[in-house]
């Protein structure tokens, strides 16, 4: 077994047991920062592809913007307290599972319908940076601008939704 | 064994799983959002993979636009969050009743 297979059986089991401990845990700052294990092991995961770029950019923008926001968020409403949700919720828990079952039942027959190529294709991708960044300026260079529009009108929409309205 | 795709896909059906038990099972708003970012992590898993064995760019491009969307979904939906928490002093989901006729 090769350093590659064996990290990624690592990088593997370590990603589903954080995201269990996200779903599991009574506390909603834990779950935020198994949340972050897991998205720090689908970076390494990305690694174990080649796909650098999109690592580092997992890291600082996923498990660093996106989460700091988050506990930002959970630290502001004051939501330290343990919730013990699987409490009387029954229904939820029910309707879950015959969810969960339909979604593992629909992967299961998809898999089973799919022939698999026995070997890896000979040349794989390699996403080096140029490879990846160049489509952004010639093929993708509209949605690159549809993207920032949207990111401008998330901003707008952001302050007016958290703006507090001032009654004379 | 050979790591291939299948492997990598697994994982990433796994991991989209775990996101919508936690969507469908917590009832803090909070959590469904961490969900909803674990089902993005999952998408983005398998487009990589893809792109890796599929030998092209297109899905490493596609995930870059995911992970810019989520940025700003995740701003969008925390800012909700908090307009919500204001009116209701609640994150429970179930307390957020108001349009059931």
């Amino acid at each position: 077994m090769s350093v590659v297979d064996t990290l990624f059986i690592f990088f593997s089991l370590a990603l589903v047991l954080s995201g269990l401990m996200v779903v599991l845990s009574p506390n909603a700052v834990v779950s935020a920062l198994y949340l972050v294990l897991v998205f720090v092991f689908t970076a390494g995961l990305y690694i174990l592809l080649q796909a650098f770029f999109l690592a580092i950019l997992q890291v600082l923008v996923y498990a660093g913007a996106i989460m700091v926001l988050f506990l930002f968020v959970i630290m502001l409403l004051d939501l330290r307290r343990p919730s013990r949700w699987w409490a009387g919720n029954l229904p939820m828990l029910a309707g879950g599972a015959l969810v969960g079952l339909a979604f593992g039942l629909s992967v299961w027959a998809t898999l089973r319908r799919t022939t698999w190529p026995d070997t890896p294709p000979a040349t794989l991708f390699r996403g080096d940076l140029a490879a990846v960044v160049t489509p952004l300026f010639t093929r993708a260079l509209l949605p690159v601008e549809i993207t920032a529009i949207l990111l401008l009108a998330a901003t707008i929409g952001v302050v007016v939704l958290t703006r507090r309205e001032e009654r004379p | 064994m050979i790591i291939g795709l299948n492997h990598y896909l697994a994982v990433s059906a796994i991991l989209f799983g775990l996101g919508l038990a936690c969507i469908l099972v917590r009832r803090d708003v909070l959590l469904i959002l961490m969900g909803l970012e674990m089902n993005l992590n999952a998408a983005n898993l398998a487009l990589v993979a893809f792109s890796r064995f599929g030998r092209g760019a297109e899905g490493q491009v596609l995930t870059l636009f995911v992970i810019a969307i989520a940025a700003a979904e995740a701003a969008v939906g925390l800012a909700i969050v908090v307009a919500l928490f204001r009116n209701r002093h609640s994150v429970n989901v179930d307390d957020y009743r108001t349009l059931k006729g």
